[in-house]
Order: structure tokens, then sequence, then C-alpha cells
């Protein structure tokens, strides 16, 4: 029988390791950025991130602008959650401007923001389960997507990039059409994240590529900057929402969960714990706003003339209402001076609004602290020595939006 | 013992004596400043200090101001104590044409990605830095897009002008 062993000669097999390029159109990155990895058989021996492939300038491009024409660019950090970019954005200019929100706004705008929350959430879990090989949950907890996109659309006639809401409130009141369609939600997305629990929670093939991959400490976490559910996978309870609440979360009642080892499964159960928490407070929220009687019931903005669009029907008729819709588009009203940081709970953690006004009509200086681009260069130490398979992992499980990334 | 304003004050002013500056509290956050040699010093007593124990680095950026000669570029690290939930804002200016300033990545990790931000878009060179290149622009490009000599739009223009945004002439060298 002949032998089909290659034989060389000794010493003839030199021992050297392979430059994986993953990305920058990778479909497994889920968004434009590239990994350079260095390989040994499998194992990564190295990795260089690179971003900045879909850079669009915001922060230049919002020096130009007045405060409402900011908003639309907010959308497009992460677009995943868009509303709660646009009502931290709001936030913010309501803290430079010293205006005061009344409590049924506070309501509706952590109704929204949830909402943002769980589709947020909600996307990244089911490409976990896509990237661990079961496309199913994904296209199913998909159709529940929609139904909270059909709120946004409700409320602000748009879905995924929503520029949703005013300076001191929102557009227009929620109609009852968008809470009839917050009920079909409330009642059957908690079914459906059921189900897809029961697929993934527990399944041994989801548990073991999932488990011990991709872990972090506390300190390290903290060290470099992680916030949100991925921080508190390595057991930090930082959330902003209960730290320093903003739009009255103080009045709600929830609790943070935390992880232990800041692995990919953590951040899984993480995750759906707070997509459980965030159902609660839209219960709580949507309660609230049943309380309201009478003339409170109708309140949805703040009354501040000089930053909230005038109804539609006088500036047809009226000359001064038609004169600040002008004033207000075209953001002809100066900024007070002044020098901000606000920050949100976004679904990716902190996400920072650093705004300098001089006194002009836009921004002097703003900066976006995005929580994605923070903690993403900590892969490089994360997918050390782990199989290539478990950098895919550890890409979906840490919830990287380009958008966000390269604002 | 909670933190305020006044103990950090206090506590800086009786360790740096008057190196550390311009103490201000807008909208309730202290922001102070210091001399851009003394930006670790200061970091790291913030860092290590039992009662003040700034230990996470929120934000790191930087603001051009072009009419202030000498100090044309301030660097603004947000710090955030999180066992008692306290922020403060610390600046150090530097000129633009020796814009060296040391680079705090050996005591926070994520200063890594963000100094490198901030040398992309202002040029602030960090010295000490790992690997300071650029990070979302394009390494060809041979200047710092953020300052505010590069004006957004097209200066043929004349349709839109500064003044339509409450501010005169900012570029009177460029019109």
């Amino acid at each position: 029988m002949q032998d089909h062993h290659i034989k060389l000669p000794e010493g003839g097999i030199e021992k050297h390791t392979n430059i994986l390029n993953l990305g920058p159109t990778h479909p497994a990155t889920h968004g434009v950025f590239q990994n350079i990895i260095e390989l040994d058989g499998e194992r990564i021996i190295s990795a260089e991130s690179t971003v900045g492939y879909i850079h669009r300038a915001f922060e230049k491009i919002a020096e130009r602008r007045p405060l409402y024409q900011i908003t639309p660019l907010t959308d497009r950090l992460n677009y995943c959650s868009a509303p709660i970019n646009n009502i931290g954005w709001h936030l913010t200019c309501e803290k430079l401007l010293g205006i005061k929100t009344p409590k049924r706004v506070d309501y509706l705008r952590v109704i929204i923001m949830e909402l943002a929350r769980i589709t947020d959430h909600l996307i990244c879990n089911s490409i976990m389960g896509v990237d661990a090989g079961a496309y199913t949950g994904f296209l199913y907890l998909m159709q529940y997507r929609e139904l909270a996109y059909e709120i946004y659309e409700e409320v602000c006639g748009s879905r995924l990039t929503t520029n949703i809401g005013r300076i001191g409130g929102f557009e227009r009141n929620f109609s009852n059409t968008a809470f009839t369609k917050l009920e079909k939600f409330l009642n059957e997305y908690p079914k459906a994240l059921d189900e897809f629990n029961t697929m993934l929670t527990r399944n041994r093939i989801f548990m073991e590529r999932t488990m011990g991959v991709g872990g972090i400490s506390a300190e390290k976490a903290l060290n470099y900057g992680f916030t949100g559910p991925n921080l508190r996978a390595a057991g930090v309870d930082y959330d902003v929402r209960k730290i320093s609440p903003y739009s009255s979360y103080e009045d709600f009642d929830f609790y943070i969960p935390v992880g232990t080892t800041g692995d990919c499964y953590d951040r899984f159960l993480v995750r759906d714990q707070e997509m459980k928490q965030s159902l609660e407070i839209i219960r709580q929220a949507y309660r609230k706003i049943q309380e309201f009687k009478g003339a409170e019931a109708e309140v949805y903005h703040a009354e501040v003339p000089e930053y909230y669009l005038p109804p539609k029907e006088d500036v047809y008729t009226k000359m001064e209402a038609l004169i600040w819709h002008f004033k207000i588009i075209m953001g002809e009203v100066d900024m007070p001076k002044g020098e901000v940081y606000h920050s949100v709970e976004g679904a990716n953690g902190e996400l920072g609004f650093y705004l300098i006004s001089d006194g002009g009509r836009t921004p002097y200086r703003l900066h976006f602290r995005r929580p994605c681009f923070i903690y993403y260069q900590a892969y490089e130490e994360l997918v050390k020595n782990h199989l290539i398979a478990d950098a895919i992992m550890v890409m979906s499980s840490l919830n990287l939006i380009a958008g966000e990334m390269d604002a | 013992m909670a933190l305020t304003n006044e103990i950090v004050k206090q506590k800086l002013t009786e360790k740096f004596g008057d190196s550390v500056t311009n103490f201000e509290e807008p909208f309730g956050m202290l922001t102070f400043e210091a001399p851009k040699e003394m930006n670790l010093k200061v970091l790291q007593f913030l860092y290590d200090d039992e009662t003040l124990g700034f230990r996470f680095l929120t934000d790191l950026t930087a603001v051009h101001y072009p009419d202030n000669p000498g100090r044309e570029l301030a660097v603004v690290y947000h710090l955030h104590n999180l066992r008692e939930n306290f922020r403060v804002r610390f600046k150090i200016f530097t000129s633009i044409e020796n814009p060296d300033v040391f680079t705090a990545t050996k005591l926070f990790a994520a200063a890594n990605w963000m100094e490198r931000e901030t040398y992309d878009f202002y040029g602030v060179n960090f010295i000490g830095h790992p690997n300071l290149k650029r990070i979302l622009n394009v390494d060809e490009m041979d200047y710092h897009p953020m300052r505010k000599e590069y004006p957004l739009e097209d200066r043929q223009r004349t349709d839109k002008d500064d003044e339509m945004f409450g501010r005169g002439e900012i570029f009177p060298n460029q019109a």
C-alpha cells in the first residue's frame, strides 16, 4: 500500500501565522468596521481594529447648525435606538436653556426611551443567536420590533431615524391608536421574549459558545470606560437612570440587573433582564399617564414659545405664530452662553452630550460621548487567545453599532 | 462624607496651591484648570486620593479657541467618581504651535482611542501615547479638521455667511 504522507526534509516546515481581514464589509461584523486578526491556526494571537469607515463629521456639522437641526444627526449615532439619542439631545438643550418639563411629558418620554431600549437589546440578543447559528429567533423577534416601530410612527411619523420630539416635549399628543398599539406590544412581546429565551438561554450549544468567552473583570471594564449592559455584565451596577435620574426616572420602581464574569453569556442575560425591567417601567409609566385628569391629561409639551413650534393652524392664520415658526425653523434664536454636559443611559451605555455655547445660534463645540466607540477599544484584548468563531460572538455581544462608533 | 464642590476645590488647593486655577461651576459641575505640564499629576492625585477617587474617565476631548493666543487648544477631561456619583471637569490649555500634552493612557485604558480621536481632529500631540495615529479620518489627511480655521462649507458661497448665525466675521483673514 502506498504511503500518502508527505515526506518533507527536516526543518522544512516553518511555523507561521495567518493574517485575516474581518471586515469592513464582512457580513458577521453587522456594520462597517474592520478587524485585522493574526491567527495561529484558529487561535487569535493579536487583533487590530480599524474604525472610521462611515465617519460623517457630525461634530463639525453641528457647529453650523441650530439646535433643532442637530436632532436628525443624533438619530444616526445608534440607529437601533434613535429615540434615546433624540430625547437625550433635547434634554441637553433643556438643561442649557433652563426649561422644566411637565411630569406627563417626562413619562411619555420614558415610555418612548424604554421602547427604544427594548428594540435595541432585542436586536443585539437575537443577532447573538444568529451568530451562534440560530436564525429563527431573530426573524421571530423582528416582528415585535415592528410593533414598537409602529408606535414611533404614530407619535412622530418615522420609524428608524425617528427625529422624535421637540425641545420641551413632543410634536403632538399621543393618539389613542398609539396607546392601543402600546398595549398590544405590552401584551404580546413578553410571551415572544419567553419563547425566544426557551430557545437560547438554557440551550447547550448557545451556552457553550458564549460562556467564558470574551470575559472582562470589573476593574478592567471600568478602566476601559465600559458603560451600559457591558459594564453591568462585569458586575458594576452603574446605570445613569438610577445614579443621576433624568426625565423623572426617580418615580419608577425598577432594579439594575448585573452579571459576574462579564462574558458573552452574562451580557446576553443582562440585556434580557433589562428588557423585562424596561417593560415594567413602561407599564408603570402608562399607569401614571392614565392617572392624569382634565387639562393635565392633554399636556404634551412645556410652554417654551422661543423653542417650541407653534400649532400649524396658527402658523397659517396668525402673524406672530408665523414669525416664530420661521425663526425656530431657521434657527434665529440666540442660545444663552454656557457649558453643559448631560448624559442619558443609552442602550449601549452612557450617551453624553458636551455642549459649549458662546451665545450664538449654533453650538460653539458639541461633543458626543459615544459608549460604543469607547468600549470597542477593549476588543483586541477580549478576543486574544480565543478561537476565531468566538471573536464573532464577542463582537455581536458587545453590540457594536458602526454609526455610533464613527459619529 | 459626601463629596461637594467645596471639598474637591479645597483638596486641590491644598495639594497644588495656586497652580490649579479658574474654578467655575457651570450647571453645578466643578470645572478647573491646571498648567499643561501638570495634567498627569492632577489626574493621578484625583485618581489616588481616598476621598476624591475619580477613577472613571467619562470623556476626553478638545476645544479650539483661535482668539486665545498661546492658549488656543483646550483639552477637556470629564471625570467621574462612581461611588459618590460625583463629576468634575478638568481643563488644560496649550498653544497651537506646540501642542504637546502628556498622555493619560497609563492611568485610563479608555483614554487610548479618545486621545487618538483628539489628535486626529485637533492635532493635540499626546506624549507617550502607545499608538498615536489617526482613527476616524484617513491616514493621508494632512490637517486637523475640527480646528476653527477650516470652515464647514465652501468659502465661495455667499448665500450663507456667519452673520446669519449671529457671530459676525470669525475668519477675517479668509474673506
